[in-house]
C-alpha cells in the first residue's frame, strides 16, 4: 500500500495540533519551545508532501528557509532562555510576567 | 553704462561688509564708501550732460540688464533707464549723497560700527538709485523697499539707544502700510494695462503702462470714483504709497522718531533723497494722476495740511534734529501740494532746492551736535556762532533758503509753489485754490518762524551750554536768564568740526544759495532781462506732459510741445516758452498775470522776512520762551495713534489672538489629541498581561479566526 498524500497532511496536521496545545499549556520554557519547534517541522512535511506530489522542487526549497529561521531563532530563543534563567532561577515562564529582565 | 550707476555703491556695500568689518580701518572704508559714490556721480554726470545725454535728448537712456519675470502677460524687467526726470534726480542723489559721505566719515569718527555704518549706507545709495533710474513699477518698488530697509537699519544703527530700535520698527511698520498701497496700486495698474513699464520700449508690442493710462478718458471728479477700481483708485492707492514713505499725514509719524539715527543719515535719508521718493513716484506717474482730479485732490489737500500741521509742531521742538524733521515733513507737504494742482515741475524743483538746504541744515545740525559732544537739546546751546564760525555761516545760507529768501535756493521754487496754487485751475474746484495758497503762505510764515527760532537758539542768544542739567531744567520755566556759569571755561566747549565736515556744509551751502537759479521764473528774469524762460521748467517739461484739457485729447508726444515755435511777441514781451503753456496752469502770459505773479512773488518775500523778524524778536531776547504745550507734544498724535491704532492691536493680540485663539484653540486641539492619545494606550494596556501563554492564545486566536474566514469563504465558492 503506497503512502497517499492525504496521510502525510494528516500526519502533520496531528503534529502542528500536538505542538500548538504543548504551547498552550507546557509552563517550561525549554518544552514550550520544542512545541514550537514541533510546529515548525509539521509545517516542513507539508511542504516536502506537497512538493513530491506536484513534482516541484520549491517546496524542498522551503523546507531548507524553514530550517535555517528555526536554526536561527533557536540560537535567540536559547538565548533568551539562558538570560531568564540567570535572572530567575527558573524555567518555569509563568514567573517571567513583569515584561522586564 | 546706466547699470554702473546702481552696481558701483553695491560694490561699495559688499566690500565694506566683508574686507572692512575685518580690517576695521577707518581710512580704507571710508575711502571705498566715497569713491563707490564718487564713481555714481561721475557716470550720473556725464550720461546726464554729454552731448546725447538724458537732460538734452528727449529719449531716455535705456539699460535692459536683463528679463526679470516674464508670466503669461505679466513682463518685468531688470532695467534701467535715465530720462530728465530720473536723470535730474540721480544728479542730485549722487552729488548730496556723496558728500554727506565725505561728511559722514568725519562724523562717524571713532564708532564701533564705522564699517557697518558704511556699508549701509552705500547699500542705501544702491537702493535709492534703483528707485530712481528702474523703468517699471516693480523694480522701483524693489528699491523703495530697499530704502525702506537701509532706512530701518540706520535708525536703528545705534544699538545702544534705548529709542533708535523702537523708531526703526516704528519707521518700517509705517512704511508697511504705504507700501500695501503701492503695491495694490502696482496690481492695479498691470490689471488695467497689462504691462507696468513706464516707458515705451522698441521691440516689445505691449505699450508702456503711463502710454496706455494717457489714452484713457479721465475720470470724474467724485468720491465714488475712488473705489471704482479705476484711474482714481490706481492713484489714490500709489499716493498711499507716497505717503508712507515721504512721511504725510497719516503716515508721517515715523519721520520725527527716525532722528534717532546718526545725523548723516537724517541729512540723506529722512531729508534729502528717501523721503522724496513718494514725490518722485507721484511726478512719475503723473498721467495717472492728471486723469484723476479727485486723487490730486486729496494729494493737494493732504500736502497742504501737512505742511501745516508740521509747521506747527516744528515751532515748539527743542531737539535740533526734531524741529529739522518736522520742517522737512512740511516741505515735503509743500511738494505734495505742487503736484495736487498739477504743478510737478515746482515739485520736483522744490525737492531739489530742497535736498541742497535740507542736507545742510542737517549737516550743520550734525556739526553743531558733533561739536557740542552730542548734544541735541538747543535749550543747551546758544551763542555758538563764536565757537562754530563755519558751521554758522553755512547753516545761514540754508536758513535763509528755506525760508524764502530772494536769491537763495528756496526762494524760487517755494514761490514757484505758492504761485501755481494760486493760479491753479485745471484741478481745484473754483476757490480751493486760494484756501491752498493761504495755507501755504501760512506755513511759509511759520516755516521762517521756527527756523528763525533754530537759529536764534543755537547761534545767538545767550551761551547755556556751561550750566549743569538741573539749573538748566530750572531755565526753561522761567526762560531768558543766562546761567551765569557759561561763560566760565567747562570740559564740553563746543569746538569747530574737521575740514572733511566743513566742506561738505560749505558746497552745499553754496547750492543752497545759488541752486535755485536753474529755476528762476520766467515773470522775475524778465525784469532783469534774463534768459527767456525757466530752464529747469523747460528741461523736465517732456516728462511731465501737460495736463489732458479734456478727455479726449488724451497725451499729446511731448517732443512735439518741445519742439513748438519760439515764443511768440505778446505786448512786446517774449510769452512763456512753449513749456510754460504746458507747464500744469495753462494760462495765457499776459502782462496782467505777470505782473499777478510779480505781486505774489513779493508777497512770498515779504511773509519770509516778516517771519524771520518774528522769529527773532520772539526768541533772541527769550530762546527758552516756552512753547504751548498742545504743539510741544506734537498735538497728541502719538498718544492718539497708540489709543486708536497700537493699543487695540495690542490688546487683541495678547487677549484674543494669543490668549483665545492659541492657548485655546490651537494648544487646546493639540492637548486634546494627546490625551485622547494617552487615554488609548492606557486602555490597550490591560492586553499586556506578561504571561507567554497568553500571547500564544491570542495569536492562536487570531490563527484560527484568519483560518475560519478562508475555510468558510472557500467552503462557500466549491458550493457554488
Amino acid at each position: 500500500m503506497v503512502p497517499q498524500l492525504s496521510w502525510y497532511l494528516a500526519l502533520s496536521a496531528v503534529l502542528f495540533t500536538i505542538g500548538v496545545v504543548g504551547v498552550m499549556i507546557k509552563r517550561n520554557v525549554i518544552s514550550m519551545f520544542m512545541c514550537i519547534e514541533l510546529m515548525l517541522n509539521a509545517v516542513n512535511l507539508t511542504f516536502v508532501a506537497f512538493s513530491s506530489f506536484f513534482r516541484d522542487l520549491s517546496g524542498q526549497l522551503f523546507v531548507f528557509i524553514v530550517m535555517t529561521v528555526a536554526a536561527a531563532e533557536a540560537a535567540v530563543g536559547l538565548g533568551i532562555i539562558i538570560a531568564i534563567f540567570r535572572n530567575r532561577e527558573s524555567l518555569d515562564v509563568d514567573d517571567a510576567r513583569s515584561l522586564k529582565l | 553704462m546706466l547699470r554702473y550707476i546702481i552696481f558701483a555703491p553695491l560694490a561699495g556695500a559688499v566690500i565694506n561688509w566683508l574686507v572692512g568689518r575685518r580690517l576695521r580701518n577707518e581710512r580704507f572704508i571710508g575711502i571705498v564708501a566715497c569713491a563707490a559714490v564718487g564713481v555714481s556721480t561721475l557716470i550720473a554726470f556725464y550720461l546726464a550732460f554729454n552731448s546725447n545725454g538724458a537732460l538734452r535728448s528727449t529719449q531716455p537712456i535705456m539699460d535692459h540688464l536683463w528679463t526679470w519675470i516674464q508670466v503669461g502677460k505679466f513682463r518685468a524687467d531688470f532695467a534701467l533707464a535715465m530720462d530728465r526726470l530720473s536723470g535730474i534726480y540721480a544728479l542730485f542723489i549722487t552729488f548730496v549723497g556723496l558728500l554727506i559721505h565725505v561728511f559722514a566719515t568725519g562724523y562717524m569718527h571713532g564708532d564701533r560700527g564705522y564699517y557697518r555704518f558704511f556699508a549701509y549706507l552705500n547699500l542705501f545709495m544702491f537702493a535709492m538709485l534703483t528707485l530712481v533710474l528702474a523703468d517699471n513699477f516693480l523694480l522701483m518698488f524693489v528699491g523703495w523697499e530697499g530704502v525702506g530697509l537701509c532706512s530701518y537699519l540706520l535708525i536703528g544703527f545705534y544699538l545702544d539707544k534705548d529709542e533708535a530700535a523702537p523708531a526703526a520698527k516704528k519707521a518700517f511698520i509705517a512704511n508697511r502700510v504705504g507700501d500695501w498701497g503701492f503695491v495694490l496700486g502696482l496690481m492695479l495698474v498691470f490689471f488695467m494695462t497689462g504691462s507696468i513699464s513706464f516707458f515705451d520700449k522698441p521691440g516689445y508690442s505691449v505699450s508702456s503702462a503711463l502710454t496706455a493710462i494717457s489714452t484713457l478718458p479721465i475720470d470724474g471728479f467724485t468720491w465714488h470714483a475712488i473705489f471704482a477700481g479705476g484711474v482714481t483708485s490706481i492713484a489714490v492707492l500709489l499716493f498711499i504709497g507716497a505717503t508712507g514713505k515721504s512721511a504725510q499725514i497719516p503716515l508721517f509719524v515715523w519721520l520725527p522718531d527716525a532722528m534717532a539715527g546718526p545725523t548723516p543719515v537724517s541729512a540723506l535719508i529722512h531729508a534729502a533723497t528717501m523721503v522724496t521718493a513718494g514725490v518722485y513716484m507721484v511726478v512719475r506717474c503723473n498721467t495717472i494722476f492728471t486723469h484723476a482730479p479727485t486723487a490730486m485732490f486729496i494729494v493737494a489737500i493732504i500736502g497742504a495740511g501737512t505742511a501745516l500741521f508740521a509747521a506747527t509742531i516744528g515751532i515748539a521742538q527743542n531737539d535740533i534734529k526734531k524741529v529739522l524733521a518736522y520742517s522737512t515733513i512740511s516741505q515735503l507737504g509743500y511738494m505734495f501740494l505742487a503736484c495736487g494742482v498739477g504743478a510737478f515741475i515746482a515739485a520736483i524743483f522744490h525737492v531739489m532746492t530742497h535736498a541742497f538746504f535740507k542736507a545742510q541744515l542737517f549737516l550743520g545740525s550734525g556739526s553743531v551736535i558733533h561739536g557740542m559732544h552730542h548734544e541735541q537739546d538747543m535749550r543747551r546751546m546758544g551763542g555758538l556762532r563764536k565757537y562754530m564760525p563755519i558751521t554758522w555761516i553755512t547753516m545761514c545760507a540754508g536758513w535763509l533758503a528755506i525760508c524764502g529768501v530772494p536769491i537763495f535756493a528756496g526762494f524760487f521754487s517755494k514761490d514757484e509753489i505758492l504761485w501755481k496754487t494760486w493760479s491753479a485751475s485745471s484741478f481745484v474746484p473754483a476757490g480751493f485754490n486760494k484756501a491752498l495758497w493761504f495755507v501755504g503762505a501760512i506755513t511759509a510764515l511759520l516755516t521762517a518762524v521756527y527756523m528763525t527760532r533754530l537759529m536764534v537758539m543755537t547761534f545767538w542768544s545767550n551761551e547755556r551750554f556751561g550750566a549743569d542739567h538741573s539749573a538748566d531744567h530750572h531755565q526753561t520755566e522761567h526762560g531768558g536768564h543766562s546761567a551765569e556759569g557759561a561763560h566760565e571755561p567747562h570740559a564740553h566747549t563746543p569746538h569747530e568740526s574737521p575740514l572733511s565736515m566743513t566742506v561738505p556744509l560749505i558746497v552745499l551751502a553754496i547750492l543752497s544759495t545759488i541752486g535755485g537759479l536753474v529755476g528762476v521764473p520766467y515773470a522775475l528774469s524778465s525784469l532783469a532781462g534774463g534768459r527767456p524762460d525757466n530752464y529747469f521748467e523747460r528741461a523736465l517739461e517732456p516728462v511731465v506732459g501737460h495736463a489732458p484739457e479734456s478727455t479726449t485729447t488724451g497725451e499729446a508726444t511731448s517732443e512735439v510741445h518741445w519742439q513748438t515755435p519760439p515764443p511768440q511777441e505778446i505786448d512786446g514781451k517774449p510769452a512763456f516758452g512753449p513749456a510754460h503753456e504746458a507747464g500744469g496752469a495753462e494760462h495765457a502770459a499776459s502782462a496782467t498775470e505777470l505782473n499777478e505773479e510779480r505781486l505774489f512773488t513779493l508777497i512770498s518775500v515779504v511773509i519770509a522776512l516778516v517771519g524771520i523778524a518774528i522769529g527773532w524778536l520772539m526768541f533772541q531776547r527769550q530762546p527758552l520762551r516756552q512753547m504751548p504745550r498742545l504743539l510741544e507734544n506734537k498735538y497728541y498724535v502719538d498718544e492718539a495713534y497708540d489709543a486708536a491704532i497700537i493699543n487695540p492691536i495690542h490688546v487683541t493680540s495678547r487677549e484674543g489672538l494669543w490668549k483665545i485663539f492659541d492657548v485655546g484653540v490651537i494648544d487646546g486641539f493639540l492637548h486634546t489629541l494627546g490625551r485622547t492619545i494617552v487615554d488609548l494606550g492606557r486602555t490597550f494596556r490591560y492586553m499586556q498581561i506578561g504571561f507567554v501563554r497568553g500571547y500564544a492564545a491570542i495569536i492562536l486566536a487570531g490563527a484560527l479566526i484568519i483560518i475560519g474566514y478562508f475555510a468558510y469563504h472557500g467552503a462557500q465558492l466549491l458550493m457554488r
